[in-house]
């Protein structure tokens, strides 16, 4: 148990909760978290924005020190390791060997548990779907002391509640994920510029078929007309035939809290125009290494410090394909109005697989995320707007990046959540889960 | 390629070393006290691509299974380049000082078995005439301090202990690297507020891999360390005596 305690990546929320440090994954539990009356929940590597990583005056268990590979089957690509071991660890190692991550999200610095807990997705959902859906199995430690394998085949019950299940169904110990072929570390990329919403509906019809990864850039500051225009980003795994480059690893870190935001309305009008007109072309055609492409924030660590002391939310929601369009056009011409623009606006047509989690949050449609400094009650009334516009629609805001949703927009968005909560294990809550369950 | 052996390997400085041996492709003898988490290591550190790898549980404290484990490392990895002593406990002080039978046991762990097996390994080393012998001491055992001082006087003993065996081994050939980390983050010292003086083991056990290519002789790691206990080496008797460190 240490004195300080973390934050969610948002770093707009504090609460006190003792820590607890995991590094055996064969340990039974500590006397304080087996009969210490209070409940205990995962801490991966602290990534989630909001406070479904917290758990307010009680325990955290801190799973980085679970950081051990188990098996490889060089044959298959099924690899086992414990759930503290980061992505980025996982592609270090195999990306030299010619395997990738099935699904990869925006960071390569979370967690094999957390990415299963969040059910994360990446710019290949419409092809490969989730995370959770190349987990072949794991192995769930309960408070009561119980060991769990749970699969497809057994325990299937808990299998599904632990996809998406936000770490609440137990503590994940290891897992065993199925890793997938590539030729080299090199992506195929091409950037397509595009002047308003009807463009990236577009391209997102002709992409998605040809194309593994896709994801598109949304200038935030864009309205009438130019609503919605930005930049889609496409992208296959290089043939083992392309020509390849060097790759130099270049890694920054923000080096302090600066005293305000850095990220202001001046600030965004600028970057946002800068970023839309960076090519000069329509269209641009690159190889580029998979960290770029992937993982384009973090060649800066601790990027979030220069939201400020306040810290920031993001609000990330997911449509039905129905209301898509109409809902997206209303939720940007909603923050337009606000002033508020959001650094990153990042839009993605969601695919039809569909994911065994319980409360996983894609779900075939579109999904758009932005990142707003925290500018207290202006903020949190604009988020009230898009709340609004998210529930008439039929869409959900998903959890990993919530740090305020109403509990009954949770509830209307998850159907499942009354069916999951059978399988919460007594033993583990969050900050979150009681304020999405717990509050009207 | 190096023939490395490690005690204590379920430390968290010790697998941060593993570690970076594994990726290097040099092989490995690893020793821990508990199976389950030697096994997890040995399975680990072959995927991390370690090409040869070993092990046996061994509780430091079993002096009598000391020259058996060593004869088996040797066998089975076709000869001992470098011997890394890494294990130990973190003794609670204020109950050391209620307890002779708890002091006298932390000596043993943390300065008994380590001299045990170094006599062990510096024979072996001095017949062979070469080889590298590094144990993990501490910045503690430069001076007692009341905070800790059962584990700074075992670690003290250690240090010294290993600085006479360098003078004698050097004739021969044979490397004695003395490793002085200050506050490491680890399990082991988990209860401790971090400021900015803290390392994570990987930084710590970088400078442990540096300081064994380059056959060092002391070295403070992060080596900042050699100033601060310069000057805490420098304070008078009358004035330290006073001082709550």
């Amino acid at each position: 148990m240490t004195g300080f305690s973390p934050l969610s990546w948002g770093r707009a929320l504090r609460v006190p909760q003792r820590l607890y440090f995991l590094n055996d994954r064969h340990a039974n539990w500590p006397p304080r978290v087996r009969t210490g009356g209070g409940t205990c929940l995962a801490f991966g590597n602290g990534r989630s924005y909001g406070d479904s990583c917290l758990n307010a005056h009680g325990e955290l268990l801190m799973t980085r020190g679970l950081d051990r590979f188990l098996n490889f089957d060089p044959e298959t690509g099924l690899l086992v390791c414990e759930s503290g071991v980061l992505l980025a660890d996982i592609l270090r190692l195999f990306v030299p060997q010619g395997w990738f991550l099935p699904v990869t999200p925006g960071t390569r610095y979370v967690t094999v548990g957390g990415a299963i807990a969040n059910d994360v997705h990446g710019k290949n959902h419409h092809v490969a779907g989730t995370f959770g859906m190349h987990v072949e199995r794991f192995e769930l430690l309960r408070s009561d002391g119980t060991r769990l394998i749970c699969s497809r085949a057994d325990n299937h019950g808990l299998f599904a509640a632990t996809i998406g299940g936000l770490g609440l169904t137990g503590l994940i110990t290891w897992a065993a994920l199925r890793l997938r072929r590539i030729a080299n570390p090199w992506i195929d990329a091409e950037t397509v510029r595009f002047r308003n919403l009807d463009g990236f509906f577009e391209l997102s019809d002709e992409s998605d078929r040809d194309y593994e990864y896709t994801v598109s850039w949304i200038d935030c500051s864009g309205r009438g007309k130019r609503l919605g225009r930005g930049l889609f980003m496409r992208g296959n795994h290089a043939p083992a035939s392309a020509p390849t480059g060097l790759h130099r690893n270049r890694e920054f870190t923000f080096p302090f809290v600066p005293p305000l935001s850095l990220v202001n309305p001046l600030s965004l009008k600028i970057f946002n125009t800068l970023y839309y007109h960076k090519q000069l072309a329509t269209e641009t055609r690159v190889v580029q290494h998979y960290e770029p492409f992937f993982h384009p924030l973090d060649g800066i660590l601790e990027w979030n410090r220069m939201y400020g002391p306040k810290g920031f939310f993001q609000y990330q929601c997911a449509i039905p394909m129905a209301s898509g369009r109409e809902a997206t056009a209303q939720l940007l011409e909603a923050i337009g109005r606000s002033g508020l623009g959001s650094f990153l606006a990042v839009l993605k047509r969601f695919g039809s697989p569909v994911s065994p989690g319980l409360l996983s949050f894609p779900l075939h449609g579109v999904t758009l995320a932005l990142d707003f400094p925290n500018r207290g009650p202006r903020l949190h009334a604009l988020f009230e707007r898009l709340d609004a516009i998210v529930r008439a629609s039929g869409g959900r805001l998903y959890p990993a990046k919530d740090g305020r949703m109403d509990g009954s927009l949770f509830r209307a968005g998850y159907p499942q959540c009354q069916a999951f909560s059978e399988w919460i294990d007594p033993g583990f809550s969050s900050s979150f889960w009681r304020r999405v369950m717990e509050s009207s | 390629m190096k023939k490395v052996l490690i005690i204590g390997a379920s430390s968290a400085i010790a697998e941060a070393v593993a570690r970076l041996y594994a990726q290097r492709g040099d092989h490995l003898f690893l020793t821990a006290r508990s199976p389950d988490r030697l096994q997890s290591l040995i399975d680990d550190l072959r995927i991390r691509g370690c090409p040869q790898i070993f092990g046996q549980p061994m509780d430091a404290n079993d002096f009598a299974a000391h020259a058996a484990m060593l004869e088996r490392a040797e066998a089975d990895l076709g000869g001992l380049d470098v011997v890394l002593m890494a294990h130990g406990t973190l003794p609670d002080q204020a109950a050391c000082a209620a307890s002779v039978e708890l002091t006298l046991n932390e000596i043993r762990t943390n300065a008994l078995s380590v001299i045990s097996l170094a006599t062990l390994v510096a024979n072996r080393f001095e017949r062979q005439g070469r080889g590298t012998l590094a144990v993990i001491s501490s910045v503690a055992g430069d001076r007692g301090r009341q905070s800790n001082y059962v584990y700074g006087s075992a670690k003290a003993m250690v240090s010294t202990f290993l600085s006479g065996l360098r003078q004698r081994l050097f004739k021969a050939g044979v490397a004695v690297v003395t490793i002085k980390p200050g506050f490491v983050d680890t399990p082991m010292t988990r209860d401790f507020k971090k400021g900015p003086l803290w390392a994570g083991p990987e930084k710590v056990a970088r400078g442990i891999v540096r300081a064994i290519d380059r056959r060092g002789a002391v070295v403070y790691l992060p080596s900042f360390w050699r100033g601060i206990m310069w000057v805490i080496h420098s304070i008078p008797e009358f004035l330290f005596k006073r001082l709550s460190l």
